[in-house]
């Protein structure tokens, strides 16, 4: 049974959890509380040590939900940070210790993973081979594998769990297991795919995990990477080594607090959760079909928790200007997003449509739908309720476009 | 209404926002993104940059309107800044602003809008919009000094059913008062004056990087004499005094202007400002506000200038050219300036100059 979130959710349709969810009451509460507390977690006075208690307490509930070590657990500021972390410091700890400076990830990953890739190209001397996906965004195992038969020369492989815009699941065990045969760390930014996927990073086994307190229900401003104590991981922040040497920075202890709940909920809530919004999921993809025949689904259409994110919809609209149809959708009460990463709020191309074979034009008619804890049919109606307007009313300016053009 | 307003973040188009809230209209705000480059590097003093999105953004905030930023870099990089390096490429001087107008604000935005169900788009453009007999008419603003009509002289009658300028009626000051009144934050945000993309206002070096070296002669009208080397006709515009680094002094040590520009054989002609004297305009393109005028001549106002003197003139159309006879002579008019004709303070129309006749001297 979902949580009461009518404190949180409106009258629009919030179908956007891929950005950032509503706060699970339990972990607002969480939070609250802790928030009335003083104490540096790193001071050594009775108040501090109740800190540095929540903190640990915290750690060990989410190591315990994740299936790993609390040792494993080093907190950030958030998803972005732990990428961050991750690419340069495994990269900078290999490059040490094997001389190692190649890169390989995905084309179609977060921008808090391509871009830290492209500064390591750019300023640090990486060598950088971009994994290829097919149709369905899916990466080309045997470009991994082809990449990998000369491990030592490489420094980190970094492929994401799920993709946060047409949210293909990518095969993480198997990219796991070819990187730990060849010796090469494995990073995977798991952000999208926690609590909405079986998620046990023991199984996994790989080096480091990237995720993220806002998109399961937590306070924004937290995150963790999840790496064995083992994996040499240069610092990118220096500054008292709060977080095992490896992450500086007071930690944010009734955010953590607030990650902690939310991470656990999540985890243990996860299999109702998926097949819940699969059903919300597949009744907006038959609607959108139903009501725009010549609408394109993107990503992966079979079920099952291997090929799609039971929560995504990413469809192109042919003719419509994506941002056009947001807007129209937001006037409409749906607050939906293109999908793709903003610089001043202008729209970009998706690089992950791109990578996939969509057509440029093709993927700028794009929009994502996600839903999440607090979503319910209501939400699909809502969207399907508003969607042939704003899809006549976007072909119309978009006609006027392809005239002048 | 259901109006969209184009926010740029600068103080007019501001307060329009706000009266359109003010009067009960549906209001959306739309910056326009015009040039990528400039956005994402903040470095660009011009009209398109990330603090006056994030101007743009904050007023909207406050208004409690929804608002977007629409990337229209391309379609302005074709229509305006590649047109502008086109007509300086034929020697002509063109104005950027009058075509931004013309391509973007009042087609490629207001086709959009209407094509999405709004009925107008609003700016903060200082001009009146009153409804006459023959339908809407485009007027020339209260405030003088700040008058944007002649910038505007290339809306259409169609386009000017459904724009909308609340300042018309307004003089700056007031509108700048009513910011910060209102409590906008950018009440004393300086106005703009340079061509958005060209913040540093060097036309003649932007043409330079982008048209390239194109050496040629500055010749003496009078003379036929070379007087000095130039690097492009580009650099040069009919009228120019400034920057002719002439290496041999006039005869009569009187000041010489830029008389004639031929790209074909890369000269540039300068005289004494007798030769600038204009009293012809044949002006191609015209961009009608309402009803036509026909080969009748009939007695109009013209102006050559965004800030220009109005002119007492005589105007007539023959086939597609707008003739344009005027009662005094101007100084100093290029080829690709507009010439915008007025009956009283409405604007009939306006047309691209594309010939001129010297005044001829007894």
């Amino acid at each position: 049974m979902s949580p009461d979130y009518d404190s949180i959710v409106s009258d629009r349709a919030y179908v956007d959890h891929a950005a950032t969810t509503p706060m699970l009451p339990a972990a607002r509460v969480e939070w609250l509380r802790q928030s009335e507390q003083v104490g540096n977690p790193s001071s050594l006075h009775a108040q501090g040590r109740a800190a540095r208690r929540v903190v640990e307490e915290s750690r060990e509930r989410i190591a315990e939900a994740l299936r790993t070590r609390p040792s494993a657990v080093v907190f950030t500021s958030g998803g972005t940070e732990a990428d961050n972390l991750a690419l340069k410091g495994l990269f900078w700890a290999r490059r040490a210790s094997h001389g190692a400076t190649r890169i390989l990830a995905s084309a179609i990953e977060h921008h808090a993973v391509l871009d830290p890739i492209e500064w390591l190209e750019s300023s640090q001397g990486a060598d950088v081979r971009w994994i290829g996906v097919d149709g369905l965004g899916r990466v080309r195992l045997d470009e991994v594998s082809e990449q990998l038969v000369d491990g030592d020369a490489v420094a980190v492989c970094s492929i994401m769990w799920a993709n946060n815009e047409v949210g293909t699941v990518q095969p993480v065990h198997e990219l796991a297991r070819l990187c730990r045969d060849a010796g090469v760390p494995f990073h995977t930014d798991a952000v999208q795919a926690l609590g909405m996927l079986p998620i046990d990073l023991g199984d996994l086994g790989a080096d480091a995990v990237t995720i993220s307190s806002h998109k399961v229900g937590g306070p924004f401003g937290v995150g963790a990477l999840i790496a064995d104590p083992r994996t040499q991981i240069t610092p990118v922040l220096h500054g008292g080594g709060q977080e095992r040497e490896v992450r500086s920075g007071t930690v944010d202890a009734p955010a953590i607090a607030g990650f902690a709940v939310a991470v656990e909920h999540a985890v243990a809530t996860q299999a109702d959760r998926a097949a819940r919004l699969t059903v919300l999921r597949d009744a907006l993809i038959a609607g959108i079909l139903e009501l725009v025949p010549d609408a394109r689904i993107n990503g992966d259409l079979e079920q099952g928790s291997d090929h799609r994110l039971p929560g995504n919809v990413h469809a192109s609209f042919p003719g419509c200007e994506g941002d056009l149809l947001l807007m129209l959708l937001d006037a409409a009460g749906v607050d939906c997003s293109t999908g793709s990463a903003c610089t001043a709020g202008i729209p970009e191309p998706s690089h992950v449509l791109l990578a996939m074979g969509v057509d440029p034009a093709l993927s700028r008619a794009s929009l994502r739908f996600s839903f999440g804890e607090s979503s319910t049919m209501t939400d699909v109606d809502a969207v399907l309720a508003a969607l042939p307007g704003a899809v006549a009313r976007a072909r119309r300016a978009g006609s006027l476009a392809s005239q002048a053009g | 209404m259901r109006v969209i307003v184009a926010m740029s973040g600068g103080v007019d188009s501001s307060v329009a926002a706000a009266r359109m809230v003010d009067a009960g209209h549906d209001v959306v705000g739309v910056h326009l993104a015009l040039s990528r480059k400039a956005a994402a590097s903040g470095k660009s003093k011009g009209c398109c940059t990330l603090d006056d999105a994030r101007d743009a953004r904050r007023v909207a905030d406050m208004l409690g309107i929804p608002f977007y930023v629409w990337d229209l870099s391309e379609q302005f990089t074709h229509d305006v800044v590649d047109d502008f390096l086109d007509e300086y490429r034929h020697g002509r001087t063109p104005n950027p602003c009058l075509r931004c107008n013309e391509k973007i604000k009042f087609a490629a935005v207001l086709d959009r809008a209407l094509a999405m169900d709004f009925d107008a788009v609003a700016t903060g453009h200082y001009a009146q919009v009153v409804v006459g007999p023959d339908g809407p008419e485009l007027h020339r603003a209260v405030d003088a000094t700040k008058d944007q009509s002649y910038v505007l002289g290339v809306l259409s009658a169609a386009q000017l059913a459904h724009s909308l300028f609340p300042l018309g009626a307004d003089v700056k000051e007031d509108v700048r008062d009513e910011a910060q009144r209102r409590g906008l934050l950018v009440a004393r945000k300086p106005d703009s004056h340079d061509i958005c993309f060209i913040p540093d206002g060097d036309t003649a070096a932007f043409l330079h990087r982008r048209l390239g070296s194109q050496p040629g002669d500055i010749v003496d009208a009078e003379s036929g004499a070379v007087v000095a080397a130039h690097d492009g006709t580009f650099a040069f515009t009919i009228g120019q005094r400034r920057g002719l680094n002439l290496r041999v002094p006039a005869a009569d040590g009187q000041p010489r202007y830029v008389v004639d520009v031929d790209v074909e054989s890369r000269t540039v002609t300068v005289g004494p400002p007798t030769l600038l004297d204009v009293d012809l305009i044949e002006g191609v393109r015209p961009i009608w506000a309402g009803r036509p005028i026909g080969p009748a001549p009939v007695d109009v106002i013209a102006q050559v200038r965004a800030h220009g003197e109005p002119m007492a003139a005589r105007a007539r159309l023959l086939e597609d050219c707008l003739i344009v006879e005027l009662t005094d002579s101007v100084r100093g008019l290029a080829p690709g300036q507009a010439v915008v004709i007025y009956d009283g303070t409405r604007v009939i129309g306006s047309a691209t100059v594309d010939r001129t006749r010297r005044v001829v001297r007894a």
